[in-house]
């Protein structure tokens, strides 16, 4: 379809190689399973193609047909015309890892904006060009700090307020290794602060996971948390949405050892879960322990200013089964897509709409609150999300105002159970006042139906 | 020329977007915890488009030229990928959204898990993990559990080929495995005497590429698979270069029980500068229940006289190893893929492999008099060649690999495999002309002579790029890695 040959070409092509027929170049392979007939669909062309799509896409309702309160994890943010206007530059996009410094200085000093963001926004001082996702790049903390203490420190809590997904990736990743998880299996309760955590942790401790804001919406001052973990001589670790940053005190603040977070608030559609793109910052000292690729400055022969993949032996194509991490290919489009929103919405836009998602979900939070019969979870200071307790099961309500095309957040009881009743609500730039009321119009009107 | 750094080109008070004014009333901002100082730049927007499109410009592309990157698939990129994974309906749907308003994302996703079954072999598939390597971790960690499960524990030794990727030693290292690598024979297959000294009781499996990445179908493949399904082993097939064998034969019909597909490198989802990639993960019907959570099942049948269609979910196998990322993984590159498939057909991906194939020998046949070539024989959808002669002792494959930009060509994959001395690794891909191939292998000719008669000219190249050789020495002795603004700075 896409290939240019004409048969003619082909023929001469084949008369260099000096055999007749094509077939022929495969020869060597087992014959009996020689040219399967694949039962596939007949090829469309592009029209056809992309009315299928769209029949498709059709069948779905998405956050801009529905009124959606839905985050946990995810988030309904406006992307500016502008990042889309530079990820669709070909130069960008069709290029692959830029092994080749001479001819990728664009996607290597975007990475380096990246790293220069990034490390900024969390207050660390270094950040590598991406992981996978929120959770992967958790999972790669829980590695790092393993490797770090060689293995003599293989206890990790997990804080029970981390995302059940990345808490569950963390899981899989670890299931053949000597690592320990802790903190999430009931040792303290699923309400637990930073400071009922800091009795699990003893002298075998080498990573103490937790969020900011939390999966509930909370945020906490780390600041004591990470004395302790310190003076035990752990590592601590906290997971963030960056758009809160816009508004709090940078992760770095509190003594934090390695930042994580899910970045598809910056400028990454919702896209059914993906791509997104995984933060990971930490401190200078751990730099040549932290997986993944990282951009740095030097010059060219002709003297001029240059970035360039650097300690490239860290990574498995030099170590290879001594490498602490897999990691290749990463998000580096998505780490471009977050560039240009940082740098477009720049330091007050950021604030803005940081402003925004924290005024926005406070209105309601306020106007829940105040229906008889709802309150919130948690008296726990929190930026755009927050839980509440609601008269009957959370998944009942859910049900019932889907059907008035109102996503009204997340029933949180299929992850914690006794939470049957709880509704995760979370609010963005993207909810108007209007929005909101009728929100609170439906949680009310429900509870009569 | 280098471009300025944002933090360079910040001035205070610009500002590149508006957001509208708040219509709730404001909320008491929580004092004690906001932070000071934002460190991001303050630009207007055509700062920041120009500042980006004159970043792109610096960069070789698929769009751009010819790009042989080999064990990469560089191949063309169809711009109807780029439309469809932008449908409103599939880019606003949030992962947690209900079944029922996300029938269609599902729908697709069942349909790609059916259509990769049917290329590869298999019997399930799970679209969740991020890219080859994550594919790689899935797949270890499902044959450890399948072991595990039949109470068979002390498999803890996987094999790998010398000629391997470094991601896949790096990946059984991170699941707890001993790895052991396996020299290749003489024609670049896997060597079966040394395979055979290892299938005992603690074998868990063999990761094999195949083709290998000297771009060679292992002769022995079934035999090497008999062997270690006889000592109880698994084997995962890496899916890197599945570009040669689409509708040319399938892994699961010879022997393999795992393999990860790259729907960035086959099924022509754009490389990103890096990523995203895609790298779904297949099995054999042993191996289905261990599959990572969720995966794409029908979980109320439809009826078709009466049109109503199947209700799709999201379900946990049986025996699943768990999650491997949040949510259900790259659904955009899904897209891509379903949009590349479906313009293709059972034909159409046969087509796409004879040709990568075709190109690869044509371009072999060209370059054979002038670059050895350490393992000659037909080769699939790549080659690799030699950058070194006797008698220009100075160059090596990395001038030549530099030398190729002054003409607009990425260079090939250079010092990979390691098993080749000065290797120059050539991935045509079925979507270049003949008249490229025909320009790059006189390009390739002449860089030859001049290796020969005017090797400095090599050793200085490039010389028309932008930027010249970098002192990789300096960034890693230096350590800059983030840009220190004057804004930022005490």
């Amino acid at each position: 379809m896409f290939t240019p040959h004409t048969k003619a070409d082909q023929d001469a092509m084949l008369t260099t190689i000096g055999i007749d027929r094509i077939e022929d170049l495969f020869q060597y392979l087992p014959a009996e399973y020689r040219f399967p007939d694949l039962n596939l669909p007949p090829a469309l062309t592009e029209i056809e193609v992309l009315t299928e799509l769209q029949d498709i896409a059709w069948a779905n309702d998405t956050t801009r047909e529905l009124v959606s309160f839905l985050g946990a994890g995810a988030y309904n943010h406006y992307s500016p015309a502008v990042v889309d206007a530079i990820l669709r530059r070909g130069e960008f996009y069709t290029a692959y890892t830029p092994y080749q410094p001479e001819i990728s200085q664009g996607t290597l000093q975007a990475i380096f904006e990246y790293q220069s963001m990034i490390a900024g926004l969390t207050g660390m001082d270094v950040c590598n060009a991406s992981h996978y996702d929120g959770a992967t790049a958790v999972a790669e903390a829980v590695n790092m700090a393993y490797h770090n203490f060689r293995g003599k420190r293989p206890k990790v809590i997990l804080s029970p307020g981390v995302h059940p997904h990345y808490r569950e990736t963390v899981r899989t990743y670890t299931r053949d290794s000597e690592v320990t998880l802790v903190g999430d299996q009931g040792e303290v309760e699923v309400d637990a602060g930073p400071e009922e955590l800091i009795p699990l942790i003893d002298d075998t401790t080498g990573l103490v996971v937790v969020a900011y804001p939390d999966f509930f919406g909370r945020i906490f001052d780390y600041s004591e948390l990470a004395e302790a973990v310190h003076e035990a001589g752990a590592l601590l670790s906290i997971s963030v949405n960056p758009i809160a940053l816009g508004l709090l005190k940078a992760p770095g603040e509190f003594g934090a050892d390695i930042v994580t977070g899910e970045g598809q608030s910056l400028g990454i559609p919702l896209s059914y879960g993906g791509p997104y793109l995984g933060l990971f910052a930490t401190r200078q000292k751990y730099v040549r322990k932290m997986a993944g690729r990282l951009a740095g400055e030097t010059v060219d022969n002709r003297g001029q200013r240059a970035y360039v993949l650097t300690l490239t032996a860290r990574e498995q194509h030099i170590r290879r089964d001594r490498a602490t991490s897999n990691i290749c290919t990463n998000q580096g489009l998505l780490a471009l897509a977050a560039t240009v929103y940082l740098s477009l919405l720049g330091r007050h836009g950021l604030r803005q709409v940081s402003e925004l998602c924290y005024h926005k979900a406070h209105y309601a939070a306020d106007q829940i609150s105040g229906i008889k019969g709802y309150e919130l979870w948690s008296d726990q200071t929190f930026f755009n999300e927050f839980l509440v307790r609601c008269p009957r099961s959370a998944q009942e309500i859910y049900d019932h105002l889907l059907e008035h095309n109102l996503i009204a957040g997340y029933p949180v009881g299929k992850d914690y159970p006794g939470f049957e009743n709880h509704l995760l609500i979370a609010v963005t730039e993207m909810n108007t006042k209007e929005d909101i009321d009728w929100l609170v119009a439906g949680l009310e009107e429900v509870l009569n139906a | 020329m280098p471009e300025h750094l944002m933090c360079e080109l910040s001035v205070p008070g610009r500002v590149g977007f508006q957001y509208p004014e708040s219509d709730v009333p404001a909320a008491q901002l929580p004092e004690d915890m906001l932070r000071d100082d934002l460190p991001l730049p303050e630009l207007a927007e055509i700062d920041v488009v120009r500042y980006f499109t004159r970043l792109s410009q610096l960069n070789h592309s698929v769009d751009t030229g010819f790009y042989p990157l080999g064990s990469c698939t560089m191949k063309y990129n169809p711009k109807i990928n780029e439309e469809t994974a932008r449908i409103q309906g599939f880019a606003n749907l949030h992962p947690l959204q209900p079944i029922e308003t996300s029938q269609g994302a599902l729908a697709l996703m069942y349909h790609l898990q059916m259509w990769l079954n049917e290329i590869g072999g298999f019997a399930g598939t799970s679209l969740q993990p991020a890219a080859g390597a994550h594919g790689e971790l899935t797949g270890v960690l499902i044959i450890r559990a399948y072991h595990r499960s039949r109470g068979d524990t002390k498999r803890n030794k996987i094999l790998i080929p010398d000629s391997a990727h470094g991601t896949n030693p790096a990946t059984s290292a991170m699941s707890g495995l001993q790895v052991i690598e396996l020299r290749s024979d003489d024609r670049g297959n896997v060597d079966l005497d040394a395979l055979r000294e290892h299938c005992d009781d603690t074998l868990a499996g063999l990761m094999l590429t195949n083709p290998n990445t000297l771009g060679l179908f292992d002769e022995n493949v079934e035999e090497v698979n008999r062997l270690v399904h006889e000592a109880g082993g698994l084997i995962y097939g890496d899916g890197a270069n599945m570009n040669a064998l689409l509708g040319i034969i399938r892994p699961g019909d010879i022997g393999f029980d795992v393999l990860h597909y790259n729907l960035h490198k086959t099924f022509s989802t754009p490389h990103g500068g890096g990523g995203p990639g895609s790298g779904p993960v297949s099995v054999t019907e042993q191996l289905v229940d261990f599959l990572p959570d969720p995966v794409v099942d029908i979980i109320e049948p439809g009826d078709e006289e009466s049109g109503v269609p199947p209700l799709y979910g999201l379900v946990a196998p049986n025996k699943t190893i768990g999650r491997v990322k949040a949510f259900q993984g790259h659904f955009g590159m899904f897209v891509r893929a379903y949009t590349y498939i479906r313009m293709h057909g059972a034909e159409g991906l046969r087509k796409v492999s004879e040709n990568a194939v075709l190109n690869a020998n044509y371009l072999l046949a060209k370059l054979r008099d002038t670059y050895h070539i350490p393992y000659d024989r037909v080769c699939m959808h790549e080659f690799v060649a030699e950058g070194r002669w006797a008698e220009a002792p100075d160059i090596h494959a990395l001038d030549v690999a530099k030398r190729l930009m002054d003409f607009n060509f990425h260079p090939p994959t250079n010092y990979f495999p390691l098993i080749v001395h000065e290797s120059l690794m050539i991935e045509p891909t079925e979507t270049e002309s003949k008249e490229t191939l025909d320009a790059f292998a006189k390009t390739l000719i002449q860089i030859a002579e001049e290796a020969h008669s005017d090797p400095e000219l090599l050793k200085s190249a490039p010389h028309t790029t932008p930027f010249g050789r970098l002192d990789e020495v300096k960034a890693a002795k230096e350590l800059v890695l983030c840009c220190v603004p004057e804004y930022a700075r005490g």
